[in-house]
């Protein structure tokens, strides 16, 4: 049966219209107002007005259309993906669809947010009844046109057609369409009439990227721009006390070099001067904080996991008693270092404050809230504040934090040009924010050959899981469930990182399953589908697992990897986790060659919902698993005396090429309203390889990274 | 800071810079070629990567006045009126994420393609293990790279 929803509540809140100029239509909405209708009442109608837009769809007297999307892209699609749902419903060919990313320092773009990991999931509703809302006022125009109703005029492919068989296209009526009142109720079309959605589309830059055309921030420039290096302290819990800069004004085309806070900028005409002139800076630094080593961090977060200072993030049932009456306690820590982020484009921001106004371009995340505190920071308004936004080299949750947009706006506050700061990878890999190290012990009660209880204990550095995190499976499945977490605070600074808290929390209860079956004398995917089975199925609240959904990734997976039926020497791991609204299982296959593990393919099962863009979806899963997969492998960062250890990739090892196993991914067939993929497919990627090794080696690694803990068990292991 | 004479892309350019100063920053800064881009400045990931003379090197450790005498492609000059057989592998597969590592993978492919063109599975993966992609497009960009290789052959 076909699904048609009728949407009633009021588009006059966030979606506009006017007349172009040079003809054709302008279509403008806002995207954050619409994402948030669900939830809280409409908006003042009288008070808005065009500047309160930060979407736009431009549809021309040819029928062509162009869309401005609004979020920012770090890689994860949305610059593709939104716009294909607007021209789902707005029902043009594709092809006739040019996206541009939103002009921010117009006024129209004043009012820009980022979308970050929930951008389609967000975005879903709003951008269907945007393009449903388009596409009905074209219809109104064309059925006053011939003087009919508009119920009898039916839509494909940017051309209108009446009963009697008469047509007119999209870009015929735009011109009437944009003297009409905005329809306040719209069909949207029925999921199985979709012709864009669920197609691949390539990414919308790609020529671009593949040419080499201008489009990062690190390639955005101004006459007369000044190029930035700064110099921080070197070590978390030291201040500048002192430098001498001669050397430093004799490098050629250096022009100035300032003092700002505890950091000192080398301004010059360009970056090659800027890092040898920060290279030339005479520098003394002095503590002023504890100087941390990562083994004071090892012994205080083991603290932690014995009971210190924790608070309880969610209990079910009685667990002491649980572990009172158990026949056998299975008990395990596992352990993960600090990681920085690494993005390909290092941290920049260009900024030029000026008397008129504070212009801001780069690769930014959070332009919103950034923006606010570069106002607090310069004792500007906000309204003063322009903010560009670019193509981002990476994110990884890196470019959430605006420290580098302040230094800009504070170099070119104190020196009165225009400047762009660059980092160095150095620069990047040393002063960053980091993902915290953190320990799991994770302690589970078996009695009569079943699972009566299960005790997690988080210890992390600075930060503890979002409350949500504690209601994920098996929260629910084991009647005796607890979650404690406690943290140490740290003057290295950390933040969110691809998939926070869950990049290693799913390896830790990966690996804790795996070894319960082995405990239990289960097959792996039997103990994962036993417990979900406990579960009532519910697929209504997008914040929590669904039983149902969960178990059929985990079949999906079992049946695409071929799971318990693969040749000799092929050793398998299975790992399945929801997060991020997302539900994923995978499946690592491990060859032993000459006595070493050699990671082949890794199967992976998906249920995202409705697939916007197949080819964009398939690519996140693939990096992120690859991602999750390199990092739980290689990934290591720590300090002594709060000096991090490692500044460039000459030393911190990433995951290459020749590392990388086949990943091959399944989607859920689903009808369902979609959800993310940025970052769903990373958490359980370590869980996999770590079961897969264990299989394929007969060791437990328990810590991160888990190449030196195996190194560490096997001597004769090269890798 | 000396006069340079440099060939890129097939034209004829000077620039007055440091001696010491990479070939990176004179592409990126003087002549506004920004398609190069910076990812480590010590030939560690690859981002940097033009050819000199047609081979595959690492812009950000190769000084100014040691690409005087060669002649110097970028990603600009790539395929300057239709893609090349890379960048059309590359568009085809839908490769990028970010983007940002992809120009110096196009540059390493092409180079590597034309001393090799019928390349296998380890081949491709060794000659491509010096880019990283930090949002591990990895696949795609193996897949491209034979994808690649067919299309010349084919051409």
């Amino acid at each position: 049966m076909k699904t048609r929803k009728k949407m009633t509540f009021s588009r006059r809140n966030f979606i506009k219209t006017s007349a172009l100029a040079g003809g054709g239509i302008l279509i403008g909405f806002n995207l954050v107002t619409a994402c948030k209708e669900a939830a809280k009442p409409p908006v003042d109608i009288s008070k808005l007005n065009f500047q309160d837009f930060n979407a736009f769809i431009k549809i021309a007297e040819n029928g062509y259309v162009t869309i401005f999307s609004p979020n920012p892209e770090i890689g994860q699609g949305v610059k593709t993906s939104m716009p294909m749902i607007i021209a789902e419903e707005l029902d043009v060919p594709w092809e006739h669809v040019t996206v541009a990313q939103g002009d921010l320092d117009t006024e129209n773009f004043e009012r820009q947010v980022a979308g970050g990991s929930q951008s389609i999931r967000f975005g879903w509703n709003a951008l269907r009844q945007t393009g449903a809302t388009a596409k009905q006022m074209l219809v109104n125009a064309a059925a006053l046109t011939w003087n009919v109703d508009p119920a009898t005029c039916s839509t494909s492919d940017g051309i209108i057609t009446n009963a009697k068989g008469e047509s007119l296209h999209y870009g015929e009526v735009v011109n009437t369409a944009a003297t009409l009142d905005v329809p306040e109720d719209v069909q949207l079309k029925s999921i199985e009439d979709f012709k864009i959605i669920g197609k691949d589309a390539t990414n919308v830059d790609m020529d671009k990227i593949i040419t080499g055309k201008p489009l990062f921030g690190l390639d955005y420039k101004t006459e007369g721009m000044k190029y930035v290096c700064v110099a921080r302290p070197p070590a978390f819990g030291k201040k500048l006390k002192s430098f001498d800069d001669s050397d430093a004004r004799l490098v050629k085309g250096v022009s100035e070099v300032v003092q700002f806070g505890d950091k000192v900028a080398v301004l010059a005409n360009n970056t090659w001067a800027a890092m040898k002139g920060k290279q030339a800076l005479k520098i003394k630094w002095v503590s002023d904080a504890k100087l941390e080593n990562s083994e004071l961090h090892d012994v205080e977060l083991l603290k932690i996991l014995e009971g210190k200072d924790v608070v309880v993030k969610r209990e079910d049932g009685n667990v002491t008693k649980a572990f009172a009456e158990a026949d056998t306690i299975l008990d395990r820590t596992y352990e993960a270092p600090f990681l920085p982020h690494n993005c390909m484009e290092p941290m920049n921001f260009y900024a030029h404050v000026s008397k008129e106004k504070v212009h801001l371009v780069g690769p930014i995340q959070t332009p919103a809230g950034t923006a606010n505190r570069v106002a607090k920071l310069i004792e500007r308004d906000v309204e003063d504040i322009h903010l560009e936004m670019t193509r981002m080299g990476g994110g990884f949750g890196r470019r959430l934090y605006g420290d580098f947009v302040m230094e800009a706006a504070e170099i070119s506050n104190l020196t009165k040009q225009p400047v762009k700061v660059i980092y160095s990878r150095e620069d990047d890999m040393t002063a960053g924010i980091y993902r915290p190290a953190s320990k799991y012990r994770i302690r589970a009660s078996i009695k009569n050959g079943e699972i009566t209880g299960y005790h997690l204990i988080e210890a992390a550095i600075n930060g503890n899981m979002w409350a949500g995190i504690a209601s994920y499976f098996p929260a629910g499945a084991i009647n005796n469930y607890k979650v404690e977490a406690g943290n140490y605070r740290s003057n290295i600074t950390t933040g969110a990182w691809r998939a926070p808290y869950t990049n290693f929390l799913a390896f830790a209860e990966q690996s804790f399953f795996d070894e319960l079956a082995e405990e239990l004398e289960k097959d792996p995917i039997q103990l994962r589908l036993e417990l979900l089975g406990k579960v009532p199925n519910q697929t209504d609240d997008p914040n929590t697992y669904s039983s149902g959904r969960m178990s059929g990734v985990i079949k999906l997976a079992a049946e695409k990897s071929n799971w318990g039926k693969t040749e000799n020497e092929i050793y398998q791991g299975i790992s399945a986790y929801f997060s991020h609204n997302t539900h994923v299982a995978e499946v690592a296959d491990i060859r032993m060659v000459n006595g070493e593990p050699q990671l082949e393919k890794v199967t992976v099962a998906v249920d995202c919902g409705i697939v916007v863009n197949p080819t964009g979806a398939k690519n996140q899963i693939e990096g992120g698993v690859l991602d999750g997969i390199g990092h739980a492998m290689y990934g290591d960062y720590s300090f002594e005396e709060g000096i991090p250890q490692d500044s460039n990739f000459d030393t911190y090892r990433l995951i290459r090429m020749k590392e990388t196993p086949v990943v091959e991914t399944h989607f859920v067939e689903s009808n369902i309203a979609p959800t993310g993929l940025g970052e769903p497919g990373l958490p359980p990627a370590g869980g996999a390889v770590a079961n897969a090794l264990k299989a394929a080696t007969g060791k437990r690694l328990l810590k991160q990274p888990l190449m030196q803990s195996l190194r560490k068990q096997m001597s004769d292991f090269k890798v | 800071m000396a006069v340079f004479n440099l060939n890129i892309n097939g034209k004829n350019v000077s620039v007055d810079v440091d001696a010491d100063t990479p070939l990176l920053w004179v592409l990126r800064d003087e002549l506004n070629l920004v398609g190069t881009k910076y990812g480590c400045g010590i030939a560690s990931c690859g981002a940097c990567t033009v050819h000199l003379n047609n081979v595959a090197i690492r812009s950000c450790v190769t000084t100014v006045s040691s690409a005087e005498s060669a002649a110097i492609t970028t990603i600009e000059g790539l395929g300057e009126d239709k893609l090349n057989p890379v960048q059309e592998a590359w568009k085809e597969l839908d490769v990028p994420q970010c983007g940002y590592c992809q120009a110096g993978q196009i540059m390493t492919a092409t180079s590597f393609l034309n001393k090799n063109p019928n390349p296998n599975k380890d081949e491709i993966r060794n000659a491509m293990n010096g880019n990283l992609c930090r949002c591990a497009s990895y696949n795609r960009i193996e897949k491209a790279v034979a994808l690649a290789a067919e299309k010349m052959s084919k051409a």
